[in-house]
C-alpha cells in the first residue's frame, strides 16, 4: 500500500529533470516499438508495386501526424540523449537546466518543420 | 509580556488551527487526523510534537538534535522527505492540513519510524569503507584543498546519512537492491580521496547490477538533500570513471 | 558474471548512442528534405537503391538501433514489469536479432 497520495507524488516528480527522463523514456519505447513495422514497409521494396502502395498509404492526414508524432519522438530522443550524454561524460556544470531547454527546443523546432512540410 | 504570550495564538498564514493526517501501524495501517493550534513560526517538527505530547502519546516519531545537523528527524512531509525540523508549516501546509508519513522506500517499524538497515546496509555494499594505504607508522598525507580530486570529495562529504535521497529516489522504489543516492555518493567521495588504498576495488563494488548505472539522472535526490549535496553529479561522475575503466581493461 | 552484465550493457548502450547520434541526425535532415512535394516510392528508391555509401550508413544504423532498442527496452521492462534474469535476457537479445533481421531485410530491398 502506497503511503504517499497520487497527487503528492506527481508534486514531486514535477521538475525539469524528470520531465526530461520521461520524455526520453516514452519517446525511447515508442520508438523501438515503432521500429519493426518501419523496418518492415521497407523491406517490402523490393516490390516496386508493394513498396508504392505502402508508401502511398501514408498520405493521409491521420498518418501524416502519425509521423509527425514518430519524428518529433525521434527528435527529442536524440535531444534527451545528448542532455545525457553530456551529463554523463562532461564535468557537471550548473547550466545542467539550460541545456534541458535547449535541447527540447531543437526537438519542437524539428518536429514543427516535418509537420509543416508534410502538410503543404 | 513573555515569549509564551507572543507565540501561542499568533496564526500561520492566517490559520489558527492545523490538521494533520499521520500514519499509524506499520507495513498495515492507516491515517489518522489530529488537529492542533496553529503556532507562528512553527515547524513541523513543533507540531508533531504538540501531537505526541498533548494528544496521542503513543504516536512514535524520532528527531535528536532538533536544530537541522543530524538529520534524524527525515520523514514524508506532503509526499517529499524533509527535515522536520528544518521546515516551516507555513511553507509546506495546504488548504490547512499537512500529511505525514514515514520515509518512502524502508519497512516502517511503527507510525513515523522506519528501520534504516537497508540503507545503511547499502553503503557497505558500495564500498562506502575507506582503505587505508598505508601500513604501520602514518605520515600525514598533503592534500592540496584546490586540486580537482579534493574538490570533487568536498563537493560529496557531508552526507550526514539521514536518507532523504534514498527517500526521493523512485529507482529506489522500482528496484529494491538499488544501492541508492547516498551510498555511490559517499562511493564517489573515496574514489576522490587520494589517500584511499583502492580505487580500482571501490569502482568494482558499485559498477554492479543495480549500482551506479541503475541511475537515470531525475535528480530528485539532489533537489531535496538537506545538506545541498548532488548524488546524481557523484555518480554521473563513477559512470564517468567507470566507462573509462572498462575500456582500458581495468575493471 | 551478471553483475558485471549491467556495466557492458551500459557501455554498449552509450557506445550506440554516440554512434546513433550523428547518424539520427543526418536521418532527420534526409526526411525533411525528402517530404518536400510529397514522397513517393520511386524518389525513395532512385536515391537509395545500389548506392553503397548508404548501405553502409543504414547498415552501421540498423546494428546500433537495434542493439540500442533492445537494451533500452530491457531496462523499462525491468523497472516497470519487475520481471528480471535470463528469460528477460532472452527475450531482449531476441528482440534485438529480429529487429537487426529486419531492418537488414529492409537493407537489401532498398539499397
Amino acid at each position: 500500500m502506497s503511503r504517499i497520495a497520487p497527487l503528492d507524488a506527481a508534486r514531486a516528480r514535477n521538475h525539469p529533470a524528470y520531465w526530461a527522463f520521461l520524455a526520453h523514456r516514452l519517446s525511447g519505447a515508442a520508438l523501438a516499438l515503432f521500429l519493426p513495422a518501419h523496418f518492415y514497409v521497407l523491406g517490402t521494396a523490393v516490390e516496386a508495386d508493394a513498396f508504392n502502395q505502402a508508401i502511398a498509404w501514408t498520405a493521409s492526414l491521420p498518418v501524416k501526424l502519425m509521423e509527425a508524432l514518430l519524428v518529433s519522438a525521434l527528435a527529442i530522443h536524440l535531444a534527451g540523449g545528448l542532455r545525457l550524454l553530456a551529463l554523463e561524460f562532461l564535468p557537471w556544470s550548473a547550466q545542467q537546466k539550460s541545456r534541458i531547454a535547449i535541447a527540447f527546443g531543437f526537438a519542437l523546432a524539428v518536429g514543427l518543420v516535418f509537420l509543416f512540410q508534410a502538410l503543404r | 509580556m513573555t515569549s509564551a504570550d507572543r507565540t501561542a495564538t499568533a496564526p500561520v498564514n492566517g490559520l489558527t488551527t492545523l490538521k494533520l493526517s499521520i500514519w499509524r501501524g506499520a507495513e498495515e495501517g492507516r491515517f489518522e487526523e489530529f488537529e492542533i493550534p496553529a503556532e507562528d513560526r512553527m515547524t513541523v517538527l513543533d507540531a508533531v510534537t504538540i501531537v505526541q505530547r498533548k494528544l496521542d502519546p503513543s504516536l512514535s516519531y524520532r528527531f535528536a538534535c532538533r536544530v537541522g545537523v543530524c538529520g534524524s528527524c527525515a520523514m514524508m512531509v506532503n509526499g517529499t522527505p524533509r527535515w522536520t525540523c528544518r521546515t516551516h508549516v507555513s511553507k509546506v501546509v495546504r488548504d490547512g492540513q499537512i500529511t505525514l508519513a514515514p520515509l518512502r522506500s524502508l519497512p516502517v517499524i511503527k507510525d513515523l519510524a522506519t528501520d534504516m538497515s537497508a540503507f545503511f546496509e547499502k553503503n557497505e555494499k558500495a564500498g562506502g569503507r575507506f582503505v587505508p594505504s598505508q601500513e604501520g607508522h602514518r605520515d600525514i598525507v598533503s592534500v592540496d584543498p584546490k586540486s580537482r580530486q579534493r574538490k570533487r570529495a568536498d563537493a560529496a562529504i557531508e552526507c550526514i546519512g539521514c536518507g532523504v535521497c534514498y527517500a526521493s529516489c523512485d529507482v529506489v522504489a522500482w528496484n529494491k537492491d538499488y544501492l541508492g543516492p547516498a551510498a555511490l555518493n559517499r562511493a564517489w567521495s573515496l574514489v576522490n580521496d587520494e589517500r584511499d588504498g583502492d580505487k580500482a576495488g571501490h569502482l568494482q563494488k558499485v559498477a554492479v547490477d543495480a549500482g551506479c548505472h541503475a541511475c537515470h539522472s531525475h535528480q530528485a535526490c539532489a533537489n531535496n538533500c538537506p545538506q545541498m549535496l548532488n548524488p546524481t553529479a557523484s555518480i554521473a561522475g563513477l559512470k564517468r570513471e567507470i566507462f573509462a575503466a572498462a575500456l582500458k581493461g581495468e575493471l | 558474471m551478471a553483475q558485471r552484465m549491467e556495466l557492458w550493457l551500459y557501455v554498449v548502450q552509450r557506445l550506440t548512442a554516440m554512434i546513433l547520434a550523428p547518424l539520427v541526425l543526418l536521418h532527420l535532415g534526409v526526411i525533411l528534405y525528402a517530404i518536400q512535394g510529397g514522397v513517393t516510392g520511386e524518389e525513395i528508391l532512385a536515391r537509395t537503391q545500389g548506392s553503397l555509401a548508404w548501405m553502409l550508413i543504414y547498415g552501421l544504423f540498423v546494428l546500433s538501433a537495434g542493439l540500442h532498442g533492445a537494451i533500452g527496452l530491457r531496462g523499462i521492462v525491468r523497472e516497470l514489469l519487475g520481471w528480471n534474469g535470463p528469460s528477460l535476457n532472452l527475450a531482449a537479445l531476441c528482440f534485438a536479432a529480429g529487429l537487426i533481421w529486419l531492418g537488414l531485410r529492409a537493407l537489401g530491398a532498398v539499397t
